[in-house]
């Protein structure tokens, strides 16, 4: 269901937030853009579980299915270089 | 992670030298705790025991959205508590939702006369079933999945088996007049993404299967009703049919014409066709290569015994378990205690339906000193069993690989 965006963003900081605890992602180039585009929707945990055992195509295809099915406002720079962060610190070659 | 490494080497044949290096007993702990050593290193680093407000600590695989997952201690209960049960959601914007103001709304092409339920509604105007059933995620066990694929990465507990509370989805469909034209049933939650290009967590099952009389709207599980976090006030459960279907804090079930076209049914929870020994199809919805997913494999899991424990030799041990299909219902359990060179039989515990965990149990006395795989292959009553490899599928789906818990006879 669709509901107003406040309503919504009320409704998870009474619930769900609450628990969140900040990742620190490893220091590398990109780790700005990965934090701020990747955690507008999800907790940065995501990252730290799927490592590490994609390779650079393997998070490309995740970058990509995170604009093209889920709608993420990410330019196509900012994709390769947030892929390319992906790889280096949680992938394999 | 040499040490985990180094354990899967070690542990990976079927029968193992004796003197084998075993891990020491915290770290033992710590993995067994959060998880099998088959999940990706970076998983098991960075999950923790976190309690969700109103349920117990549980292993968090991701905050936002919360994803959350059972310690395998509950499934030593036939039931498991709705504090322990697992915790699976798609999107981050999760309502508190009140029961005064819930309303369910019944529409789609293919009804004569929408209606809007309250929960008063639901409760007092409607036939009240109840049924054991087992939730479980479609991608649990996908962690351990080798190579690994992306997602969550479950381990052994993204599901549970409840007695679900409700009305029948059919007798809410009757009332509303639907027709003989309806393909499809289509399910909306409260959830909904940050971002408004996130396409709405929306499911659809074959019109057949939400005629089904075990397929409910449940406003109670085990007794009470549900937790904020298994979709209070009320959800869809679809017995049988992995946990992708079970709408939670439902809010509008539209029975349609056409084949719903929306992207968690038309591209996510896809299966290859023709790789996995199922029966129930939602046909409206397949492709030339891919089906959704629809009812469980068989499976079983052993609950009171973990790899790395020590027993003592010459005395019986009871080997503990549950084993679960798609709603067939399970014929036998056997186990093995000789790393699957022979085969015994199990003795099944107490029959809650065909669609709810059953126990079993086997004793044996380990005779010699030195280490033990200890097995078990739950079989349905069609007759599909569980497999040793895994069935390779690219979201990681249906993994009922067969267990070996590798013990040390002391």
């Amino acid at each position: 269901m669709k509901i107003p965006l406040i309503v919504g963003a009320l409704a998870v900081a009474a619930t769900c937030i609450a628990a969140e605890q900040k990742v620190d992602l490893k220091p590398g180039p990109g780790r700005d853009k990965v934090v701020a585009n990747c955690g507008t929707c999800h907790s940065l945990d995501y990252i730290q579980t799927n490592s590490s055992f994609m390779n650079r195509q393997v998070w490309d295809a995740e970058v990509t299915k995170m604009i093209k099915a889920f709608g993420a406002p990410i330019s196509e720079a900012d994709a390769k270089e947030i892929a390319e962060y992906l790889t280096a610190n949680y992938g394999k070659p | 992670m040499a040490s985990r490494r180094e354990f899967l080497k070690t542990t990976g044949g079927l029968v193992l030298a004796s003197g084998g290096a075993w891990m020491t007993g915290n770290v033992r702990a710590a993995t067994a705790t959060m998880g099998p050593p088959e999940l990706p290193e970076g998983t098991l680093s960075a999950s923790i025991l976190e309690a969700l407000p109103g349920k117990v600590p549980l292993i968090k695989k991701s905050w936002r959205p919360p994803n959350y997952e059972t310690p395998i201690s509950y499934f030593n209960e036939v039931f498991t508590p709705n504090d322990a049960f697992y915790v699976r959601y798609h999107l981050s914007n999760i309502p508190e939702v009140a029961a005064a103001t819930w309303r369910l709304k019944v529409g789609g092409d293919a009804v004569a006369s929408p209606l809007e339920l309250t929960l008063d509604d639901l409760k007092r105007n409607y036939d009240v079933v109840e049924i054991a059933a087992v939730n479980q995620c479609s991608g649990n066990r996908r962690g351990m999945f080798e190579p690994h694929v992306p997602g969550v990465e479950w381990g052994l507990g993204a599901m549970g088996n409840a007695k679900w509370k409700g009305a029948r989805l059919r007798d809410i469909l009757a009332k509303a007049g639907v027709r003989k034209d309806a393909v499809e049933v289509v399910f909306d939650g409260a959830d909904s993404g940050v971002i408004p290009a996130t396409p709405d967590f929306v499911k659809s099952i074959p019109a057949w299967k939400a005629l089904d009389e075990n397929t409910l709207v449940a406003y109670e599980m085990n007794g009470a009703p549900l937790p904020h976090w298994n979709g209070f006030p009320a959800r869809i459960v679809v017995p049988g049919w992995t946990g992708t279907y079970w709408m939670k804090q439902v809010t509008s079930v539209n029975a349609v014409t056409k084949p719903f076209d929306g992207f968690w049914v038309k591209s996510a929870y896809r299966i290859p066709r023709g790789k996995f020994p199922l029966i129930d199809r939602f046909i409206s919805q397949e492709t030339d290569v891919n089906t959704p997913i629809t009812e469980m494999v068989v499976n079983s899991l052993i609950t009171n015994i973990a790899s790395g424990e020590s027993v003592p030799a010459g005395k019986p041990l009871d080997v503990k378990g549950i084993a679960w299909d798609g709603g067939y219902g399970i014929a036998r359990v056997e186990v093995s205690v000789d790393g699957g060179q022979s085969w015994r039989n199990a003795t099944l515990g107490q029959d809650y339906g065909r669609f709810s965990f059953r126990q079993w149990s086997y004793r044996f006395t380990p005779a010699e000193r030195g280490n033990l795989a200890v097995m078990a292959k739950a079989t349905n009553r069609n007759g599909a069993t569980q497999t040793f490899e895994t069935i390779a599928n690219p979201a990681g789906y249906h993994h009922n690989v067969v267990q070996r818990v590798m013990l040390a006879v002391a």
